[in-house]
Formats: structure tokens, sequence, C-alpha cells
């Protein structure tokens, strides 16, 4: 438990941050690590925010919700003001800041800030915005090694057709060589 | 001696509990008539009603379900699409396939269920105390219905043959009556053309058989069958509704 | 071993197939629809029946006919849904047909809300439609739960001819874990009580109408010695840090599995808390609950509901301890908001 890591993902529905959510879990698992992923729940669920949490640890996970994560990766405004003020102290905040206006009003967090929809239409990926987001969240954090979680595109996009993973592990990589120059 | 007449195999030795006069009984033979002549009697699976046939199951000599009100199709359903080879037939009053049924046979129907319907149109609810059943005719007196059906307070008598009819799934609709002899065999007829249908995989299957209830409509035996004649068969006319071929 | 990241709900229907269910016969209803979506897709695969029924009645009796043939066939449905499939789960429990039905339960009364809850406790393990019966009630807490408690509730159905209840709600049905998956069931019960045409034997008849009294009597007594056998044999529970605790929360469902984590929580702040998990809603695991009465000073009965399996905790504890409760509705609370309400309540008892 000492290690548990809660992170909540959170923007408009149509950003992929559900999928950005099972990615990590999917990445976690392979890492050998427990996870659970939930979606919208309880009272967050009001207000026309999709956000879900994901919770990775070596040992059993008891409880999958939270109301403080330890990370909050938020990619639109509504999502900031509803979740800043829940972040655990001395907790990471990233934020799109291609959809977010201000700064964190936080000053014990780790704020890092990507404007990921800028980056993405650069790259002619507009849907890819979310990954270049977890690429270089991962890239950044370490919840689970970049490297070692671009591994499993094919595995977590069974079915797809092959230019939709191309074009999203572009797009996380991207986001990993974007955290490198600019983190 | 050569035996001309027996018991079908697809009876059991019980004793009918059925009121003098009433149809069931002759149904019933028909339809275990049909069970042995088709040879079928050992897939088949039958469903009985809540009414007056509630007890069905003592008197058909094969598989049976007791079901629900109104639930049977539902349950055939089930069975035939489980048990392909399986002979589905449910046996049901007008209560339970026209008023708390409605919904079941219908889209039993319409999804072409391979199944064949006995229905027992008397005009009331037989074994409750003869009640107003929506088969109830105009002007009909049932006990919830004591000054006669009414347009205003219960609407018209639904004709379920020509409802089910209309529906894609509906392969061999008919109406018939047991009133005569002739009659009667017509209604063989057509309850072992249910069964052929079914066999033959074509859909839904229904046969409506107009019959009496000389206990609840107050009359002996010979009135009722006038009454059927007089009242029922010019509303609910006789014959084949829906008669789908094979492509 | 073959993990696999998975949603409860999918977990339970592919525990199912595992098991062997031929049927699905459901109705949609959120949030349980994602059970039947599942079943839609695999089940013609392997030549499995899938029927979307015109009703949850026609859906329950769809199970009742589809269990007589001595196949293992299920529905899933939440609430409202429930409400209407009693009348045809009365008659499956009279007729001791074997069948499994999962409530993955939302907010009530009336059309509610689709948000997690409880609150269908008391109609799961009263009965829930007419007349004297029981149904054996499973509740599983994560999602490797969701998979395997399908598969023992077939075991259980089948063993004791008696239909099965999984209780679930939307959070687990949605919640994503890595699932183990198991092994195909393969040897089954024989049933020679099924009917599929009685081709070299007689027929047999499924029926639950007895009109006399004493043959009725009978009926219920042999039913309810059955019930009595399954009290001996199959309570279960899971306990969680109850040997020293002054305080010992009960719940179920992943609501359990969250207060785990409250359990620990509230040690850290000098709440010796404890926790039990009943995994089968009936039979009630009383026995687990009166052996914890021995060493605890208080009982916490917490439910996403406004106080239902309190009655059987109550029932359990004999009066020999006090029996709290913390309840919310429309929402699974989160473990910080539960480790306030068990340290709040130990703080009132002076513990």
């Amino acid at each position: 438990m000492d290690d548990e890591k809660q992170i909540l993902f959170a923007g408009f529905g149509g950003q992929g941050v559900l999928s950005m959510g099972q990615f990590l879990a999917y990445a976690a698992m392979n890492d050998g690590k427990q996870v659970s992923w939930v979606p919208s729940y309880g009272a967050e669920m009001r207000g026309g925010t999709a956000n879900c949490l994901v919770t990775i640890s070596s040992e059993e996970i008891y409880s999958p919700l939270t109301e403080h994560p330890l990370m909050a990766v938020v990619l639109n405004q509504p999502s900031l003001d509803k979740f800043e003020a829940l972040i655990k102290p001395h907790g990471w905040l990233v934020i799109n800041s291609s959809m977010v206006d201000r700064d964190s009003e936080r000053t014990d967090l780790t704020v890092l800030k990507i404007p990921v929809n800028e980056l993405a239409e650069e790259m002619d990926n507009a849907r890819g915005a979310n990954m270049i987001l977890l690429g270089a969240y991962l890239e950044k954090t370490g919840v689970v090694r970049a490297e070692d979680a671009v591994q499993h595109f094919e595995a977590v996009y069974k079915g797809k057709k092959e230019i939709i993973i191309q074009k999203n592990r572009e797009a996380f990589l991207a986001g990993v060589e974007w955290a490198k120059k600019n983190w | 001696m050569a035996i001309v007449f027996k018991r079908p195999e697809s009876l059991t030795d019980a004793k009918f509990h059925y009121c003098p006069g009433c149809t069931h009984g002759i149904i019933h033979r028909l339809v275990a008539e049909c069970l042995d002549e088709m040879n079928i009697r050992e897939k088949a699976v039958g469903i009985c009603p809540v009414g007056c046939s509630v007890l069905a199951y003592e008197y058909f000599n094969c598989d049976m379900l007791e079901a629900a009100h109104g639930r049977a199709p539902a349950i055939a359903t089930a069975i035939k699409r489980l048990k392909p080879e399986c002979y589905l037939f449910t046996y049901q009053g007008d209560g339970d396939l026209a008023s708390i049924g409605m919904g079941e046979i219908v889209h039993a129907s319409v999804r072409g269920e391979k199944i064949s319907v006995f229905f027992i149109n008397n005009t009331l609810y037989g074994m409750t105390g003869g009640q107003m059943a929506p088969t109830t005719l105009l002007g009909q007196v049932a006990t919830t219905c004591p000054y006669g059906r009414k347009v205003e307070n219960e609407g018209y008598p639904v004709k379920m043959a020509e409802l089910l009819a209309g529906n894609e799934g509906s392969a061999y609709i008919s109406r018939v009556a047991i009133n005569s002899p002739a009659n009667v065999v017509k209604a063989k007829r057509a309850i072992k053309k249910a069964f052929e249908t079914q066999a033959k995989g074509l859909g839904f299957s229904m046969v409506e058989i107009l019959s009496t209830c000389p206990t609840n409509w107050g009359l002996n035996p010979v009135d009722a069958m006038k009454w059927m004649e007089d009242n029922m068969i010019p509303y609910y006319p006789l014959g084949e509704f829906k008669v789908k071929e094979e492509e | 071993m073959n993990k696999v990241l998975m949603k409860g709900n999918e977990a339970l229907a592919e525990g199912a197939i595992l098991a062997g269910c031929w049927g699905f016969f459901g109705y949609p209803i959120t949030p349980s629809s994602e059970i039947a979506e599942y079943m839609a897709r695999k089940l013609p695969k392997i030549g499995g029946i899938f029927v979307q029924a015109e009703s949850e009645l026609a859906a329950i009796n769809m199970v009742y006919g589809g269990a007589s043939t001595g196949e293992r066939v299920m529905t899933a449905s939440s609430g409202p849904g429930l409400s209407l499939k009693q009348e045809g789960i009365s008659f499956i429990a009279e007729a001791e047909l074997p069948c499994l039905i999962v409530n993955v339960s939302r907010g009530g009364p009336g059309l509610g809300g689709i948000q997690p809850s409880q609150g269908d406790y008391f109609q799961a393990t009263r009965g829930g439609g007419h007349g004297d019966y029981h149904t054996m009630v499973l509740a599983p807490a994560s999602t490797q739960e969701m998979m395997d408690f399908a598969i023992l509730g077939y075991d259980l159905a089948d063993r004791y001819r008696i239909p099965v209840i999984i209780m679930a709600e939307g959070t687990l049905g949605n919640l994503m874990e890595p699932v183990i998956v198991r092994d195909e069931v393969t040897s089954f019960t024989e049933k020679p009580w099924a009917i599929s045409g009685c081709q070299g034997r007689k027929p047999n008849i499924i029926n639950t109408l007895h009109m006399t009294a004493d043959v009725l009597e009978e009926r219920n007594r042999h039913l309810f010695n059955k019930y009595k056998e399954i009290e001996m044999n199959e309570k279960r529970a899971e306990t969680f840090m109850v040997e020293d605790a002054d305080i010992v929360v009960v719940a179920f469902g992943l609501l359990a599995r969250v207060i785990k984590r409250s359990v620990i929580d509230a040690r850290k702040n000098g709440v010796k808390a404890g926790l039990i998990r009943p995994i089968t809603l009936w039979p009630f695991p009383d026995e687990h609950i009166k052996a914890v009465t021995e060493t605890c000073k208080v009982l916490l009965s917490m439910e996403i509901s406004m106080g239902q399996m309190i009655q059987d905790i109550r029932l359990a504890a004999e009066g020999r301890v006090p029996v709290e409760f913390y309840g919310r509705i429309g929402f699974l609370p989160n473990p910080e908001e539960l480790t306030r309400g068990i340290i709040d309540v130990a703080e009132r008892k002076g513990l």
C-alpha cells in the first residue's frame, strides 16, 4: 500500500480521458503491478466532465476510489476548477494548457503544463492529443516507464486498424520527446 | 376384434376435471391425436396456462410445464431455442393469452418463434368464475361487467387471430370452432397444420379455438353450442388468416 | 497465469460462459446492459442462445423455460427490472430450477437513479416475490469475484436446485481490473428432472401448483429443509483485522473492499477497527458476526441504503453489542469519508 498511486484523468467527454486511464492501467499491469481503473463515479459524476481514476500498487488494492488522488491530469478548465483543491498535498497536477487559461492556485504541487491540442494540430493528429499528454506524463513521472508503455499499443488497440495504432503511437512518442525537451 | 377407437397415447389415464359440456376435453384429444399421428409425443413439450386448463399437465402424456398467467409463449420460446428438436405447444385461454399475456403472445409471433399455440376462446375467465375477458362480446354479461360489456367502458372484444396474422413472424394463423362434427374435424386439421408449420420451421403458429363455457354462460351444453354459433362465430369468423408456404 | 484487464460486467459474463451458460434472456436496463451486450456478442459465436425479451417479465419466464431444459441459463437486470422479475423468480424457486440472476443494482425507490445502490438487499434476501422462499445471494467485491461468483453461482444453483442472485452495482460493473481467467467448467450435474421430450422415459412435469393444503405444506417444508441445509453449508464471509478490533464494520460488495482501506486508516488514527464482509447475503453469515461480539465493543453497518442489512446484523448480534449505522444514497463513498464515519462512531462510543 505504501507505494500506491492514484491518478485522476479528467476532461470533456470525447477528449479520450477514459482511454488514457485504461492505457495506463494496462501498461502498469504488464509492469507487474496491481491496478484498477474506474470511470466517473459518485458526486464527481455531476457537472459535465468525464473522468476516471487509476490506482497502481505493488500490493493488493483495497480502494479503487479516493477523495484525494496523488496526481491529476486535467484536459480542460472545468476539471481543473473541480479537482485542483482535492489533489493530495505535494501531489502532481498536469494541465493541458491548450484548454486551460489560468495557473494553479496551489503552491505545494508539482505543476506541469503542456499545450497538447496545438501539438496535436502541428502533427495533423487532432485525435492524438490525449496520447501526447500521456506520453509526456509518463516520461516525466515514470509511473510506468514510457519506453515500456509504448510496447503495449498493439495489445491495447487489438482489433483496431493499423493506421490508428500507428497514429496513437506517434502521438505518444511525440509527447515523450516534448517532455524531455520542456520539462 | 379390431380396435376402432381408443384413448390416444398422448393422453394420460387421468380423468378430465372439466365441466359437463365444456369443449376442453375435445380439444385436448385433438391435440393428443395429432401428437400421436405425427409420432412426436416423445419430442413434445407442452406449456399449460393459468385458467381452466391449468391442470393440463396431468392430462397430456408428454413433458409438461405449468406457467405463470400469460407467460407460456416466453417459456416456450426459451425451450424451443435451447432444444430446437422439441415440438413446443402452449395451451392458453383468453384471459391468459389475450389479457395478461398479450405482450408475450404478440412478441413470440413478432419474433416468429417456432412454437404452436392453441388458444381457447370461450369469451370469459372460466376457472375464476366468469369474469370479463378481452374476448367477451359486446352486451355479454360477465361477473365484472354485470350490465353487459359496453364499448364506452370496456372497449371492443379483441380478435387475436386477425391481430397476430398481421405479424411477419406468423406462419400459420387460423380460427376454428368446436360446435359440430364437421368443425371438429376442421379444428383437428388446423392443429395438425400448426404442428406441421413448426416441423417445417416456417415460424409462429396459432389456432384460435372457439369454445363453450356452459357453466359460466348459464346454458345447457346444447344451448351453449347454439349460443356460440349465433353470437361468437359472426364476430369471430372462422378460417385461415395466414398460411405461409415453404419457400 | 493469464491475466486480462476486464470490466466487472464483462468478467461476470465471461465467467458465466466459462461455467457453461448456454442461454441469456434479458431486457436492457442501465447499469446492467453491458452484460447483455457481451452475451449478445459472444453466445451466438459458440452456438449458445441470446434473446432480447420484450419485457423483464418475459425475460425471467424465458429463464424459467430455459432452466427447465437443464441448460445453464441466466438473466441480468437492475432494480426496476428485478421488481418485475419477482413473479418469475417465485415460480423458479418453487419449481426448484437452477439459474443465475444478476442484479447490477441502482438506487430506488421508483425509477430512482442509475448510481450505485445496495437498496435491493431486502428484495434479494427475503425472497422478493410472493410466497415462502429464498434465493441464494452472492455479493462480489472485485472484478475477479465477478467472474468467480458466476462460476460458483452456477455450481451452487445446480447443487441445490435454487436460483442464485449475484448482487453487484454499477461501479463494480464498470471497475476494470486484471482478472485471472478461469478454466472452462467441464463436469456438470445430471438433471433427470429436466424437460426436453420424454424419449425413453416417463414424462417430466415442471409445476408449482398444489391445490391441497397438505401437499402445499409439504412442498414448503421440503423447500425449507433445503434452505436449512444451505444455511448449514454455505454461509460465507471474509474477515479483516477483526481479532483485536473494538469496532467491527459490516459491509458487502465493493463498498466493503473500500472499507478495508478505511479500517487501516482508522487504525492509523488510533481506532482499532475491523471488517466483516458477508459474501453470501443469503444465507447471511450470522456466526461470523456472533463470533466477533465476544471481543468487539460495537458493530457498525455501512451500506449504500437507508439501512437494510443492519437488521440481519442485529439479529446475529442478539443484543450483545450495540449496532450502529452509516449509510449514503446514490454513490459509493470514498474511503476517506468512510474512515471519518468509523472514527465518529468510535468517538461517540468512547473507544
